[in-house]
């Protein structure tokens, strides 16, 4: 019959799509002269810093997570690694958090689609250590004790200063945090995410703390100063994404100084401000994962970032990188691109896991009444 | 009593049709706006002017043609799963498992009370099997698809059996001797095929609007890929929004015209039992 | 109304349910569906609760549940339960009406089937983009807002209700209506003209045919739609994380946040409880649906 034939066409039709698929999916790495790449605590341990770049090439394939294009000129690195060593890059879950990264190595970390590297905040980094592999890149001793893990599990790589980022076109000059509080204002400030959940809503929190006399253990006088912009009626409670700073509903927005240099391209008006008696600045880390499905490619991508022209691209999208110091004693950085940098008048401060945690316990626990 | 019931039957038509405009007119500024205003962002360049620079700059991703090839893929495999293993079962259920019909309604509901953030954490387990010992590819998603469609098409599946009499159909056609594949395939559906269009719908909107569940499980479908576009800058991501939303309207419009004739049931009530029946009548 | 007398008869209408040989072979019939939901559904859902009841050590709990009193948890619950009350019975009803003037029309004609495709899409818009449609319209910055302003009629000089529950109300109804819409069709499609014409011999005018006739006989798929709706709203996050992003008013809010919190306010246990909650909550509502349905079905 008919009909009959049809069905059983279709049923082998879905067969088939599923077969194909599962087949079209070809093994990566082989043998290279790089056999040890999940256990190389550097490239030495690799044979060499060539014998590790043909072992990643041998591989092909990079995954990374939550790396969007537009954060800190990431768009270029990517590209920049990618046209240097013809690997190919999965880039998944563009806007997922930092605990999402840790998550996917958890869970997902056996399977081959599993990120090989992470670019994580502080706090779920020095959480998370027992899901990393330790490895120092070449430029190891570029980088301040205070900002590694002794034995490679983690290694900041870049950071920035919290900032109050505005359309000029829109509110006026802001000179000093106490000018929110004017009524050219009304709704329109806002912050770059949940002070419970993103790390740049909780560093803007504590940054307002600062700026109102408060001091690094004691985050109340932050949530203070926003439960009273709620009440003058100035505080937006909507998530500020690109679209709703161009079109004027958040015209104003706490985050750090190189994602908000980012809206400049959209607002040619835009202005970041760092407030001169709160300079709070976070860095991010690196790790790779113990589990890489490409431990070459992965510690080749490590290499990348801290190499000049990582560091240096990193300089171009507005973010500071941590061996900015060692590179302008070398003479290696970018000056054209750290001359762009907003001036940072004082001294900066940064908040330690101690307080970070003390901090987050607090806006657990007072944030929603106080915006309410 | 012809005049005074045609005057009547006259007055109830404008009723209805004055009805029907004031209904559509409502809908469409609801509806209409906040996408024209979508639209309007999207056109609008920093200085203000009319652009069709995002806009033009959608086609220039490469990753995009790739999702948006696995997200039609996962629609289809998806769409014809839930209706093999919705349908039927539905059918089975009204007529012989009635007592089971309220499971089976709070079991299809369930996928719905489940926010997919928390879903997926369920779902690892499953998919880290699945993806060492059958498959990595992303149609393995429309696994957990079938699951995420069942709440919608299972009401509209639901509504359909309900305006048809299916116990009647069946003991018709079965005592003239058709066997359950004919019963379902040439009986049940035709007489459904409205509530079928639409479940069919709702699960390949779904599937092409589905991101949560694709991008925990590191797959990277279209509505992924869209994420990506979208932190390029402020127009483009409106722009792809829009696009998006009218690639679906597109492809709902063709499946709405090719996915069989819509009629009411009571316009051809023969016509269900004419299959089975006519053999016997020639 | 079996036929009787055929030999070719297999069905087994009229037998007695138990004691007959077809008892098991019925079963198997629903083997298929309740396997695939066992296996992607049910699982799921047992891995979750299990996960409730640990805590950061695997070891056993109530913890997490006790933590459920916490107030901004009930204060989410509860507005969460009355937001998708709320835009399921509206939802329910401008969808019916919707619904009925499209059905209304010509049954082959092009507007049904252009307005049942743009339901279909519109049922599953939502997200940062629905949130920023609404906001690039009638938001502080839209033109409908300034349009209104420059009129004198400014309708945030109270608040700013589109970023509080309010506004999610009104957001959510522009994917609850076509849904609506979508899935109570079908039932529509069912209403025979012989009712009408049933209705009318025995002397009844419009409002006779609909309080006596069609509207209990649609109630049952009407009351079905609106406990879907109702889930649908319950559970919905991207829309009400991208409108309202401070406060998380929203229960699946709360459960994101305890999962993806990357300030350390991490705690997976406690979002598979909120969860475990918002199950049982739907539970509870699907239990009213079950008796409202058993009760306007007596007459029939």
């Amino acid at each position: 019959m008919k009909l009959g034939s049809f069905t059983r066409h279709l049923g082998l039709a879905v067969v088939a799509v599923f077969a194909v698929a599962a087949c079209g999916n070809t093994g990566g790495g082989g043998a290279a002269s790089c056999s040890a790449a999940k256990t190389a605590k550097s490239a030495a341990d690799c044979g060499g810093m060539d014998a590790l770049v043909k072992a990643a090439q041998a591989e092909g394939k990079l995954n990374v997570i939550a790396l969007p294009r537009d954060w800190a000129n990431y768009g270029a690195i990517l590209d920049g690694f990618h046209a240097k060593y013809g690997i190919a890059i999965t880039s998944d879950n563009p806007d997922g958090s930092s605990q999402q990264e840790v998550d996917a190595i958890k869970q997902l970390g056996s399977t081959s689609r599993g990120p090989d590297v992470v670019d994580v905040g502080m706090a779920v980094a020095l959480a998370n250590t027992n899901l990393f592999a330790p490895y120092k890149v070449a430029t190891w001793g570029d980088v301040l004790d205070s900002q590694k893990e002794s034995t490679g599990l983690w290694i900041q790589d870049y950071g920035g200063f919290m900032s109050i980022g505005y359309d000029s076109s829109k509110v006026p000059e802001i000179k000093s945090i106490d000018d929110l509080f004017g009524s050219q204002f009304k709704g329109k400030v806002a912050l770059n995410g949940n002070p419970k959940q993103a790390n740049a809503a909780l560093n803007g929190v504590m940054m307002a703390n600062l700026a109102e006399g408060g001091s690094l253990d004691d985050v109340s006088k932050g949530v203070d100063f926003f439960k009273r912009l709620k009440a003058a009626g100035n505080f937006s409670k909507t998530q500020a994404t690109t679209a709703t700073v161009k079109n004027g509903t958040t015209p104003v927005v706490f985050d750090w100084d190189y994602l908000s240099a980012g809206h400049g391209k959209d607002v040619p008006t835009w202005k970041v401000f760092v407030p001169s008696n709160a300079i709070l600045g976070g860095y991010y880390a690196q790790a790779v994962s113990k589990d890489a499905p490409h431990p070459a490619a992965a510690r080749l991508w490590e290499e990348y970032l801290y190499s000049d022209e990582g560091q240096n691209l990193w300089l171009k999208g507005l973010a500071r990188p941590v061996r900015q110091k060692a590179m302008t004693d070398k003479g290696t950085v970018d000056s054209v691109a750290a001359g762009k940098l907003p001036p940072v008048n004082g001294t900066p401060q940064f908040m330690s896991d101690a307080q970070s945690t003390a901090a987050k316990n607090y806006v657990v626990a007072h944030w929603d009444a106080a915006i309410a | 009593m012809a005049v005074a019931a045609r005057s009547i039957q006259r007055t109830r038509w404008i009723k209805l049709q004055v009805f029907r405009y004031v209904v559509f007119l409502l809908a469409a500024i609801f509806f209409l706006v906040p996408l024209g205003a979508m639209v309007e962002f999207s056109t609008r360049a920093n200085d203000g002017s009319r652009t069709l620079d995002y806009w033009k700059a959608i086609p220039s991703y490469p990753d995009l043609t790739g999702a948006i090839a696995a997200s039609l893929q996962l629609a289809v495999i998806t769409s014809i799963v839930m209706l093999v293993l919705l349908v039927p079962t539905m059918v089975w259920v009204r007529l012989k498992l009635p007592r089971l019909t309220r499971i089976i309604e709070f079991m299809s509901l369930l996928p719905l009370t489940i926010p997919a953030i928390v879903l997926v954490v369920g779902l690892f387990p499953m998919y880290i099997w699945l993806n060492n010992n059958l498959s990595d590819s992303i149609l393995t998603l429309s696994l957990a698809y079938v699951v995420l469609v069942l709440p919608y098409c299972y009401r509209a599946i639901d509504a359909g059996l309900g305006a048809i009499d299916v116990k009647t159909l069946t003991e018709a056609a079965r005592s003239l001797g058709a066997s359950w594949f004919t019963v379902m395939w040439r009986v049940i559906v035709p007489n459904i095929s409205n509530a079928i269009l639409n479940a069919t719908l709702l699960s390949v909107a779904l599937v092409l609007g589905e991101y949560t569940i694709a991008n925990n499980l590191l797959y990277n479908n279209l509505q992924v890929e869209l994420v990506h576009l979208a932190r390029d800058n402020a127009g483009v991501s409106i722009a792809v929004a829009v696009a998006a939303l009218l690639f679906a309207f597109a492809l709902l419009v063709v499946l709405a015209f090719v996915g069989g004739r819509p009629r009411r049931v009571h316009d051809e009530p023969a016509t269900a039992l004419a299959g089975p029946l006519a053999a016997s009548q020639t | 109304m079996t036929v009787a007398g055929s030999p070719a008869v297999t069905t087994n209408v009229g037998r007695p349910f138990l004691g007959g040989r077809r008892l098991s072979l019925d079963w198997v019939g629903a083997v298929p569906y309740l396997t695939y939901v066992g296996l992607f559904l049910v699982l799921p859902s047992v891995i979750i609760g299990i996960g409730a009841l640990l805590d950061a050590n695997n070891a056993f709990t109530l913890d997490n549940f006790r933590n459920l009193s916490r107030s901004y948890v009930v204060k989410a619950t509860i507005d969460t339960t009355v937001l998708s009350a709320i835009t399921a019975f509206l939802g329910a009803v401008f969808g019916a009406l919707l619904a009925y003037a499209i059905v209304t029309g010509s049954p082959n004609g092009i507007l049904r089937r252009l307005t049942i495709s743009a339901s279909g899409v519109l049922a599953q818009f939502g997200g940062v983009t629905l949130a920023f449609a609404f906001i690039a319209s009638i938001g502080p910055a839209g033109f409908v807002y300034l349009f209104a302003q420059a009129h004198g009629f400014d309708f945030y000089k109270q608040d700013l209700w589109l970023f509080e529950i309010p506004g999610l109300d009104l957001v959510y109804l522009y994917f609850q209506i076509p849904l609506m819409v979508l899935v109570f069709l079908p039932a529509l499609d069912g209403i025979k003209p012989q009712w009408r014409e049933a209705a009318e011999s025995l002397g009844g005018n419009t409002w006779h045919y609909w309080r006596h006739v069609a509207g209990p006989l649609l109630f049952p798929a009407f009351l079905g739609s609106v406990l879907l709706l109702f889930a649908n709203a319950f559970s919905a996050y991207a829309t009400a994380n991208a409108l309202i992003n401070q406060g998380q008013p929203v229960l699946a809010q709360q459960i994101a946040g305890a999962l993806s919190s990357e300030v350390g306010a991490y705690e997976p246990g406690f979002a598979k409880a909120i969860a475990i909650e918002m199950i049982i909550i739907v539970t509870l509502v699907t239990v009213l649906y079950t008796l409202l349905q058993r009760r306007t079905a007596r007459w029939l």
